[in-house]
C-alpha cells in the first residue's frame, strides 16, 4: 500500500466518490482534526434523550402491561415478559404475537426499533459522508471500547445518545472526561445494571427492608466492567475486593424518572442522576488508595484515578495500536503511545497526533482485515451511496454481522482478523456487493479504483476487473476485491 | 433432605471410572479411524447457572441460598435422590429418561477469576491461562483426527456468522449462517472465485464458503434465532458422510444479573429446543455422535440485590449422545454451607470441565485420551475422565 492508501484506507473510511486522494497523507490526517465535527449537521433532529431514559421505561412498562392484559384476555397462556433481563434481543422477542394486537400497542412496541434502527443509519450516514473519516473511525474505536448494547429496557432510546453525547465530543479531548461521560451515560447504566445497584447500608434499603417489593441491594456488573474492559485491564492490578468497594462508591448513580426515585432526585450532567439516599456511606478503598463519601464525587475521583492509572495507558496503548497497525502491533509503538498517554495525562489528539506520525503504521502490507461496518461504510463512499434507507443500512449490517451497539458482550465487537475474516462472512459480503452494484452508477470503475487505491492495486484485480463484462459486475468485483477486504 | 446426601462424595466416585483407571486397562484399544463419528459442542456465553440447571434439592443449603427459586423444581423431573433438572429442559429431560444424556456438576475450567472473556478465552482455546493460546482446542481436535479416506482432514463448521474462537487454528474449518440476502449469480461467485484464486487468505476462505453453500442449499431458514431451526441445520450439515464432523453451535444471554428466574428459563428453553431438535433430526446418526455442552464459568450461589446471581466458579455441563451411558449424574458434590463455597460465594469446583470434555471427546473417536488432554488442554494436572460410552 502507497501512503497515500494508507492515510484514506487504514487511517479512514475509503476514497469517497467523486474525490481525490491526499497529496501529504500525513499532512491530511492532521487537518481532519479541524474539520471534525462533533456535533453534524445530521444530529440536528435527533434529540438528546438521556435525561429521559427512566420516562421511556416507565411507558415501555405501561405498553406491556396493557399488552399483557390484551393477551390476557384473549389467550390464557401467553406469557409475560420480564423486566430488566439479562437476554439480549430479548426486547425483540416481546414482539412475538404482535400481530395480534391493536394497531395502537402495535405502533407503540416497535418505536424503540425504530429509534435505533434511525440511530444506526445516523452513525453510517455521518461516517459516509465525513471530510474527516479517520476521526469518524476513532468515534467508532471509542465507542466499542466503552460498548453498550441493546437488549435490555429502554436501552433502544440510550445506545445511539451514548455515542452521539458521551463519546463524538471528547474523541479529541481527554480520556478522563470520555470516561466519565460514557460511564455515567444513562445507556450504560441500563445496560451493566447500575442503574438498580443500591447500597446495602444506605437509607433506601434501611427503610425497605421489610416492604414487599422484590429484593435490591448491590451489583458489581459496572464496577466489575470498567476495570477490566475500560480502564486498567484484567492484569491491572484490582481484586475482588476492589471491584466491590467500587461498586459500592458507584451505588446512587442513576437514570432520572424511575418511579419512587424522582424526588431524591440530584441530576447531573450528562443526563444521569446521583440518589443520595441509594448511596452506601463510607470511606471506600481500592487499590489501595482510599476515597472520602462525598456523594457522586466519589465514584468521579476513583474514575479520574483509574483514567491516569499506568496500567491504563499500556491497555489504551495496545488496544489502540492493534486497530491500526495489526493484530500483534509492534512493541516500540505500543510503547511509544503508552508514553504519550502518560505524559499528555490522556489527552487523546496527542495520543492520535503520535499515532500518525509513527512509522510502525506506515507499513506497506495491508495489517488488518476490514471489519462489517468499516467494509460497509467503505462501499458506500466508492460507490456514492448516500441516499439509502434506515431499514436497509440495518439489514445490510445485520446479514454481514455487525449492527452497531449490538456487540455480544460489553467487552464490544472483537478487533482480531480472525474474528471477522470467516467463509460465511465473506459469502454475505459477496451477496451484497453484487447486488449493491445492480443498483447504483458503475461507470468508469477502473479508474475510480486506481484512485480509491492510489498506488496499490494489484495487477490480479486490475486483470479482472477489466475483464468483466460489464460496469456493474467490474464494481461488484471491485467491492469485494483484496483492496477493499484489508487495510 | 435426602438421607444420603452426606455420602454423595463417595456414591459419586464409585459410579464413574476415572481416567487413571481407564487408562490402566489394558483391553482399551484406540482406533485408528475417526469413522463416521460427530460431535458438537454447544457453548453457553455469558456464564450459564449451573445451580438453575441441574438443582441440588438434596443439598439443605439448596432451600436456604435459593428458596426464592425452589417453586420452579416442584415439578421438576428428578435426576436422582439428590439432583432435579430443570423444568425448562423437557427435550434433555427425555434423553436422560432414556439413558442418551447426563450432566456434569461443580464442573469449572481452570479459570478462577470472573471475566467473562478471559473465561471464554480459558474454554474455547484451552490454554492454562487467558490468551495463552492462540488457537482453538476443538481445531485442534480436528489436526489430532486421522484424515479421511480421501485423505482430506474431517470438515469443522460453527454455526455462526463467523469461525467462533474454539474452532480458529491451523485446522481447516469454517462457519456457516443462513443469509437473508438475495443469491449472488453463478457467473458472478464463478468471477470471484477466479479473483480470488491468486489470494492465499481470501481463495481458501472462498474455497469453504462454497462448500458449504453447497451442503446447505434451501435450508430455508432465514436467521438463527429460532432455536429449532438451528437444531435442525446443525443436523442437516452433519448427519450426512460428507457432511462436518465436528459441529459448534454458541448460544448467548445466560449473563443472568437480574430477574434470573424468568431469563433463564427462556435460555434453557432455547437450549432445550435446540438440542431436542438436534437430536431428532441426526436421526440414525445419532447413534454415532456426541454432543458437549459447557460454559465458561457457574454464578455466584446466593441471589444478588436484583434477583439475579454474578459470576461464580463452578457450573454444570452436559453430556448427550446415542452412544453414552446416560441417565446419571457426575458430580463430587461440594455442598453450599458456607464453609463450603469458594471464596465464600461460589459453588467450589470439584470436577475439572477439561477432563470432561478431553475424556469424553478421546473416548468418542477412539483416541488416546491422556495424550489428547495435553494437546486439547495443556498444562493440566487433572486426568481426563472417561466411562462415558456406553460399554
Amino acid at each position: 500500500m502507497s501512503n497515500a492508501s494508507i492515510a484514506l484506507n487504514r487511517f479512514g473510511y475509503g476514497l469517497r466518490r467523486g474525490e481525490r486522494g491526499p497529496d501529504d497523507p500525513v499532512r491530511d490526517l492532521l487537518d481532519q482534526f479541524d474539520r471534525y465535527d462533533p456535533r453534524p449537521a445530521a444530529l440536528d433532529g435527533r434529540e438528546d434523550t438521556s435525561h429521559k431514559a427512566g420516562e421511556f421505561i416507565r411507558t415501555i412498562r405501561e405498553q406491556r402491561r396493557k399488552r399483557q392484559d390484551y393477551l390476557r384476555s384473549g389467550s390464557p397462556d401467553s406469557e409475560g415478559p420480564t423486566m430488566g433481563s439479562a437476554t439480549p434481543d430479548s426486547a425483540m422477542r416481546d414482539t412475538t404475537q404482535r400481530e395480534e394486537l391493536p394497531p395502537e400497542l402495535r405502533r407503540a412496541l416497535v418505536s424503540g426499533r425504530g429509534a435505533f434502527r434511525e440511530d444506526v443509519a445516523l452513525r453510517t450516514r455521518i461516517a459516509v459522508n465525513s471530510d474527516a473519516p479517520m476521526i469518524e473511525r476513532l468515534v467508532h474505536f471509542w465507542s466499542n471500547h466503552f460498548s453498550v448494547s441493546i437488549g435490555k429496557v429502554g436501552t433502544m432510546h440510550q445506545v445511539g445518545n451514548h455515542e452521539f453525547t458521551a463519546i463524538r465530543p471528547h474523541v479529541l479531548g481527554t480520556f478522563g472526561d470520555m470516561l466519565k461521560a460514557a460511564t455515567l451515560h444513562p445507556a450504560m447504566l441500563l445496560y451493566l445494571d447500575q442503574f438498580r445497584s443500591t447500597g446495602p447500608n444506605s437509607q433506601f434499603i434501611r427503610r425497605r427492608r421489610n416492604s414487599a417489593r422484590g429484593p435490591r441491594g448491590l451489583n458489581e456488573n459496572l464496577a466489575r466492567e470498567i476495570l477490566e474492559l475500560h480502564t486498567i485491564g484484567v492484569d491491572g492490578g484490582y481484586s475482588q475486593s476492589d471491584v466491590t468497594e467500587f461498586a459500592r462508591a458507584l451505588t446512587g448513580w442513576t437514570i432520572a424518572g424511575l418511579p419512587m426515585t424522582e424526588r431524591f432526585s440530584d441530576p447531573q450532567p450528562g443526563g444521569a442522576v446521583f440518589i443520595r439516599v441509594a448511596h452506601e456511606p463510607g470511606l471506600r478503598t481500592i487499590m489501595g488508595r482510599s476515597y472520602r463519601d462525598n456523594g457522586p464525587q466519589q465514584a468521579m475521583a476513583i474514575l479520574d484515578d483509574l483514567a491516569a492509572h499506568p496500567s491504563t495507558a499500556r491497555f489504551i496503548a495496545k488496544k489502540l495500536a492493534r486497530h491500526f497497525a495489526g493484530d500483534e502491533p509492534p512493541q516500540s509503538l505500543v510503547a511509544n503511545l503508552e508514553r504519550d498517554f502518560l505524559r499528555s495525562g490522556g489527552d487523546l489528539a496527542s495520543l492520535t497526533r503520535t499515532l500518525i506520525e509513527a512509522p510502525e503504521v506506515w507499513n506497506a502490507e495491508p495489517a488488518k482485515f476490514r471489519q462489517p461496518f468499516e467494509w460497509l461504510v467503505s462501499v458506500m463512499r466508492f460507490a456514492g451511496i448516500d441516499n439509502l434507507g434506515s431499514r436497509r443500512i440495518v439489514g445490510a449490517l445485520n446479514e454481514i454481522g455487525q449492527v452497531p451497539w449490538r456487540a455480544p458482550s460489553p467487552a464490544g465487537y472483537d478487533d482480531l482478523s480472525g474474528s471477522w475474516a470467516g467463509p460465511d462472512a465473506l459469502f454475505r459480503r459477496v451477496e451484497l456487493a453484487e447486488r449493491i452494484a445492480r443498483n447504483v452508477p458503475s461507470d468508469d470503475i477502473l479508474n475510480r479504483a486506481e484512485t480509491a487505491f492510489p498506488g496499490s492495486l494489484s495487477d490480479n484485480t486490475r486483470t479482472w476487473l477489466s475483464r468483466a463484462e460489464s460496469n456493474a459486475q467490474a464494481l461488484g468485483l471491485l467491492l469485494v476485491a483484496p483492496e477493499m477486504m484489508r487495510r | 433432605m435426602t438421607p444420603n446426601a452426606f455420602d454423595r462424595r463417595t456414591m459419586l466416585t464409585g459410579s464413574l471410572a476415572l481416567g487413571a483407571t481407564g487408562l490402566a486397562m489394558p483391553q482399551i484399544a484406540f482406533a485408528k479411524s475417526a469413522g463416521s463419528k460427530n460431535l458438537l459442542l454447544v457453548v453457553l456465553r455469558g456464564a450459564a447457572d449451573g445451580l438453575a440447571m441441574l438443582a441440588p434439592l438434596g443439598d439443605p443449603d439448596f432451600a436456604r441460598t435459593r428458596s426464592a427459586a425452589l417453586a420452579d423444581y416442584e415439578t421438576a423431573r428428578r435426576a436422582d435422590s439428590f439432583f432435579s433438572i430443570h423444568p425448562a429442559f423437557e427435550q434433555v429431560g427425555i434423553a436422560y429418561a432414556e439413558g442418551d444424556a447426563l450432566f456434569v456438576h461443580a464442573a469449572s475450567t481452570a479459570y478462577r477469576e470472573r471475566s467473562h472473556f478471559d473465561g471464554q478465552n480459558m474454554l474455547e482455546t484451552g490454554g492454562s491461562t487467558p490468551y495463552a493460546k492462540r488457537d482453538g482446542w476443538l481445531n485442534r481436535l480436528v489436526g489430532a483426527m486421522p484424515a479421511t479416506k480421501s485423505g482430506v482432514p474431517p470438515k469443522a463448521l460453527a454455526i455462526a456468522p463467523t469461525v467462533p474462537l474454539a474452532l480458529r487454528g491451523d485446522a481447516p474449518a469454517s462457519s456457516y449462517a443462513p443469509s437473508a440476502l438475495p443469491q449472488a449469480s453463478d457467473d458472478f461467485l464463478d468471477r470471484v472465485s477466479r479473483l480470488y484464486a491468486a489470494d492465499e487468505q481470501l481463495g481458501g476462505l472462498w474455497m469453504k464458503a462454497l462448500e458449504t453453500q453447497e451442503m446447505a442449499a434451501d435450508d430455508g431458514l432465514r436467521n438463527l434465532r429460532d432455536a429449532k431451526a438451528v437444531g435442525e441445520l446443525a443436523a442437516s450439515l452433519m448427519r450426512e458422510s460428507n457432511g462436518a464432523r465436528i459441529g459448534m453451535v454458541e448460544l448467548g444471554g445466560w449473563d443472568t444479573h437480574a430477574g434470573q428466574r424468568n431469563a433463564f428459563n427462556r435460555q434453557a428453553r432455547q437450549l432445550d429446543t435446540l438440542l431436542g431438535a438436534y437430536r431428532s433430526a441426526m436421526g440414525s446418526a445419532w447413534s454415532s455422535t456426541l454432543v458437549l455442552v459447557a460454559t465458561e464459568f457457574g454464578r455466584t450461589v446466593r441471589f444478588n440485590g436484583t434477583g439475579g446471581t454474578d459470576h461464580g466458579t463452578a457450573g454444570a455441563a452436559i453430556v448427550m449422545g446415542g452412544a453414552i451411558r446416560g441417565g446419571r449424574v457426575i458430580a463430587d458434590w461440594p455442598g453450599l454451607g458456607d464453609g463450603d463455597l469458594h471464596e465464600g460465594r461460589d459453588l467450589r469446583p470439584t470436577t475439572a470441565l477439561e477432563s470432561v470434555l478431553a475424556g469424553a471427546t478421546a473416548e468418542h473417536f477412539g483416541l488416546d485420551p491422556a495424550e489428547l488432554m495435553a494437546s486439547l488442554f495443556p498444562g493440566r494436572s487433572s486426568t481426563p475422565l472417561t466411562g462415558f460410552a456406553r460399554g
